[in-house]
């Protein structure tokens, strides 16, 4: 099978090129591309990704396979490439590439940072733990499960014309479920410190996001909850 | 919280509600003018004048052409900082940007004048 990699090293190279490799794909087998990746490797070592964990928990080996943001772990050849055409691999889309299909994710931490991905609460903290009830717990499930894999967020045009002002959806996604949690309670802040007209504003609602995010969340509709949070807020 | 960028201490809010609402006045009077022509299919320039002699239609269309400003201005100043920034055109941006921004303004505010004139003019 041929796969065509994306080779890239910004120290040395004027532009990125498409480098066609020959892979040999073991008979009656779907393999994963991340597996395909491995074989590629075998015979070409320079070629850079980056991969961990091989089960989509990690959220480390987020790239772009055949025009579709995805893990490659657990992404079957199958599923990305008819039989007999090629299989393309791309870095994530719209950030910088540090060497072939690692990208830097700085600017996407940062948004993720600006939305104090954790729990705020004034109350003072009790002898053992903050409860929680199970309906209220509840409203967290599709929002915590998140990876960070930053799918969603580069595949986000809204996010590739402002990656430094919009939040993008992954932000998005943790900042809803921080303000979903009944134990937090600095809800009023968020809320102020998202209403300009960039933060969550720039999202257009095409569901770029919820298209391709590999563990099924819906950062779309959380963006939606926050700006109807910000409604009643405002009127 | 986002403030640079000829913000013009604006809030995000804000705007996405006078696009909204402007959205659906500019809808309602489309639909109205073509309920019109419906019901007059016929309709020649004595009675097309006639329907904005009156005053409700004049103040109507006049409220129509403020959401359309708004609505114009709002969608201008969001694809001007879409798609004129940094990335795209270096240390340009901010004056191109800024151009385009001032550009749409003096243009809206002339049409905006037109309108009423042409509006309560004879
Ligand atoms: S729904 Fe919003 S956040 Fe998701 S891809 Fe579209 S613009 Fe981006
Ligand atoms: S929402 Fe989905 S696609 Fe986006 S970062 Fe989280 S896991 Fe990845
Ligand atoms: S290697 Fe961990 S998510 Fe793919």
């Amino acid at each position: 099978m041929l796969v065509s990699i994306y080779r890239y090293n910004p120290e040395t190279d004027d532009k990125p090129v498409m480098q066609d490799i020959e892979v040999e794909i073991p008979q009656d087998q779907d393999l994963m591309v991340l597996d395909v990746l491995e074989l590629v490797k075998e015979i070409d070592p320079t070629v850079s990704y980056r991969r961990s964990c091989r089960e989509g928990v990690c959220g480390s080996d987020g790239m772009n396979i055949n025009g579709t943001n995805g893990l490659a772990c657990i992404t079957p050849l199958s599923e990305v490439v008819k039989p007999g055409k090629k299989l393309i691999l791309r870095p994530l889309p719209g950030l910088p590439v540090v060497r072939d299909l690692v990208i830097d994710m700085s600017l996407f931490y940062q948004q993720f940072e600006k939305i104090k991905p954790y729990l705020i609460d004034s109350n003072p903290a009790p002898a053992i733990e903050r409860l929680q009830s199970p309906e209220d717990r509840k409203k967290l499930d599709g929002l915590y499960e998140c990876i960070l894999c930053a799918c969603c967020s580069t595949n986000c045009p809204s996010y590739w014309w402002n990656p430094d002002k919009f939040i993008g959806p992954a932000g998005l996604l943790q900042a809803y479920r921080f303000l979903a949690d009944s134990r937090d309670t600095a809800a009023t802040e968020r809320l102020a410190n998202l209403n300009d007209p960039f933060s969550v504003f720039r999202c257009r609602g095409i569901m770029n996001c919820t298209a391709v995010c590999p563990k099924g969340l819906n950062p779309t509709r959380a963006i939606g909850h926050i700006r109807s949070m910000l409604i009643q807020k405002g009127s | 919280m986002v403030s640079s960028v000829t913000n013009l201490g604006r809030r995000g809010l804000y705007d996405w509600l006078v696009q909204r609402f402007s959205a659906v006045i500019l809808a309602s009077y489309c639909f109205c003018l073509l309920g019109s022509f419906v019901v007059h299919p016929d309709m020649d320039y004595l009675q097309w004048k006639a329907l904005f002699d009156s005053n409700t239609m004049r103040i109507y269309s006049l409220i129509t052409l403020l959401s359309l400003c708004a609505h114009a201005w709002v969608g201008m100043w969001i694809i001007s900082t879409d798609y004129l920034t940094p990335m795209l055109l270096g240390n340009r941006a901010t004056f191109v940007r800024l151009f385009c921004q001032v550009g749409s303004a003096i243009l809206i505010a002339i049409y905006l004048i037109w309108g009423v004139q042409i509006l309560w003019g004879n």
